[in-house]
């Protein structure tokens, strides 16, 4: 199968990659998110621990 | 095992540990099934190449209801045992699970197009998956109009609760509806879809989807583990 | 029984002077009833179709009004702690609460709908169904209602993720409802009325609880 023949999916090229990229658009955005969430958390409690093992 | 989990420490300890085990399950599992499903799956009788949607519509609106029934028993948790990580883990699961019924709406009208000839068509399906989303958006609603972070976990569980019993209702319902009215385009699965090339490659994207969530849930938990720790020490030093 | 009809016939009272939800409730179907032609056109034929679903929509979004305040203004002015420590059990409070609701509106709106109908010119079969499908369907929309008004109580601008929370799970209730109204114009009997009375009385026993439970979560803060 070439590849233009697979990238046409049968005529219905519109529907089916839209599709596959808003999923992947969307679970890409969620992983990013979530852990850069997870590192600014991080980020924050190392300081904020550092600050008060700084001043006993 | 999930009483000892309550403890932050130990189940940051415990998650710590599986994660990337979750994260490597999740991308082989994706990967497989996204090669399987877009190369080595040949297009139905019926439907084309569209068939090839079901891949990434399925296992989107299969997370989503799980998702929702993780809510409930967290939720069920904190309400009753009052189980100290439930109400974080019920609402981290909420934008999650409300990502993933997007996910499975938009794919599952583009599946829909070119046979039903509309974006929508208020079919059964779809139609109890909109009406999941309004869920999801009003339970996050609630958590965030609150300002008692106490007050917020029992108020939302609650509603979760509620939703959690009205659910199979709202579905049974819209079913009900849909026969009624009989739209056009009666959205049919050819035989086809039992056949073992087509089963693969959905299984391994329900099994990548579902470790994928677990893996972000895990994530966001842990985050809200910190994030608290880190209010308290805020607190503690008078607000920095 | 003293304690549960005291606070019926007060909410009751409340409700229906000058100014209360209950008028407040029928103005607001009325409205919505005369606006939806203007919106749709005067064809007859499909105002008769819709008949059903508008009456049935507009009915639950009257009931929704008044809602929000349904706890709140308890809550706010100290009734809702003395409720709660005196002697009817707080499950029992909630359901003296939704039954003035429903009295003061779902009745009410019950009542209007044939006069309403008759602007849309529902078809003779079709009034019947109506008028009972809102007489069962609309405590239904009072018991949720209150479960959501239990839950908004101390949210400021609480009456704004009301609707919300209430609307998706009042979806069977509109459906069954507005079902039964067609299903009559169409002469079919596909017990819509009974799956409908299934999830009223079901909702009605039910809510109590959940609204008490949202009432103590409230109060304990």
């Amino acid at each position: 199968m070439s590849a233009a023949t697979f990238f046409a999916m049968g005529g219905y090229a519109a529907y089916v990659w839209p599709a596959y990229g808003v999923s992947f658009a969307g679970l890409a955005g969620a992983v990013i998110w979530t852990l850069a969430a997870w590192r600014r958390t991080q980020a924050e409690l190392a300081l904020l621990e550092s600050l008060k093992d700084g001043n006993p | 095992m999930l009483f000892e989990l309550a403890n932050p420490k130990r189940f940051l300890m415990f998650s710590g540990k599986l994660l990337p085990w979750f994260w490597a399950v999740a991308a082989i599992c994706l990967a497989a099934g996204l090669y399987l499903g877009l190369f080595a799956v040949p297009p139905d009788y019926q439907q084309g190449d569209t068939v090839k949607i079901m891949f990434i519509h399925v296992p989107a609106a299969w997370v989503a209801m799980m998702a929702y029934g993780l809510m409930a028993v967290a939720s069920a948790f904190g309400l009753i045992n009052r189980h100290p990580l439930a109400d974080v883990a019920a609402k981290a699961a909420a934008p999650l699970g409300a990502l993933f019924t997007a996910l499975a709406l938009i794919t599952g009208s583009l599946w829909g197009r070119p046979m039903w000839g509309t974006y929508w068509v208020w079919d059964a399906r779809l139609t109890s998956f909109l009406i999941l989303l309004f869920l999801y958006l009003g339970y996050i609603a609630l958590w965030n109009a609150f300002d008692d972070e106490v007050r917020a976990a029992r108020a939302t569980a609650i509603l979760a609760l509620v939703g959690a019993v009205n659910l199979p209702i709202i579905k049974y319902s819209v079913e009900w509806w849909n026969t009624l009215h009989q739209g056009e385009g009666i959205f049919v699965k050819g035989g086809s879809l039992i056949a073992p090339v087509f089963l693969w490659p959905l299984f391994l994207m329900a099994v990548g989807y579902t470790f994928l969530f677990s893996a972000l849930w895990m994530v966001r938990i842990r985050t809200e583990i910190l994030a608290r720790r880190a209010r308290s020490l805020q607190l503690q030093a008078g607000g920095l | 029984m003293n304690s549960f009809l005291a606070l019926l016939s007060r909410d009751i009272r409340l409700a229906t002077r000058a100014g209360g939800s209950a008028m407040l409730a029928l103005g607001f179907f009325a409205a919505v009833a005369a606006l939806v032609p203007l919106g749709v056109g005067a064809d007859l034929k499909l105002l008769g179709r819709i008949a059903g679903g508008v009456l049935w929509v507009a009915a639950v979004l009257a009931a929704l009004l008044s809602l929000d305040r349904l706890f709140q203004a308890d809550f706010e002015d100290g009734s809702l702690d003395q409720i709660a420590l005196g002697p009817l059990p707080l499950e029992a409070a909630a359901f003296a609460k939704i039954a003035a609701h429903w009295l003061t509106t779902g009745l009410p709106l019950t009542l209007l709908s044939p006069v309403l109908a008759l602007l849309f010119n529902l078809p003779e079969e079709g009034y019947a169904a109506l008028v009972l499908s809102l007489a069962i369907g609309t405590p239904a929309a009072s018991a949720i209602g209150a479960i959501g008004a239990g839950l908004t109580m101390s949210i400021r601008r609480g009456g704004l993720i009301l609707p919300l929370l209430v609307l998706p799970l009042l979806a069977p209730a509109v459906i069954f409802g507005a079902g039964a109204v067609i299903s009559s114009l169409d002469g079919l009997a596909n017990g819509a009325l009974w799956l409908l009375s299934a999830f009223s009385l079901a909702a009605v026993l039910l809510a109590p609880f959940a609204a008490a439970a949202s009432v103590r979560l409230n109060l304990a803060g």
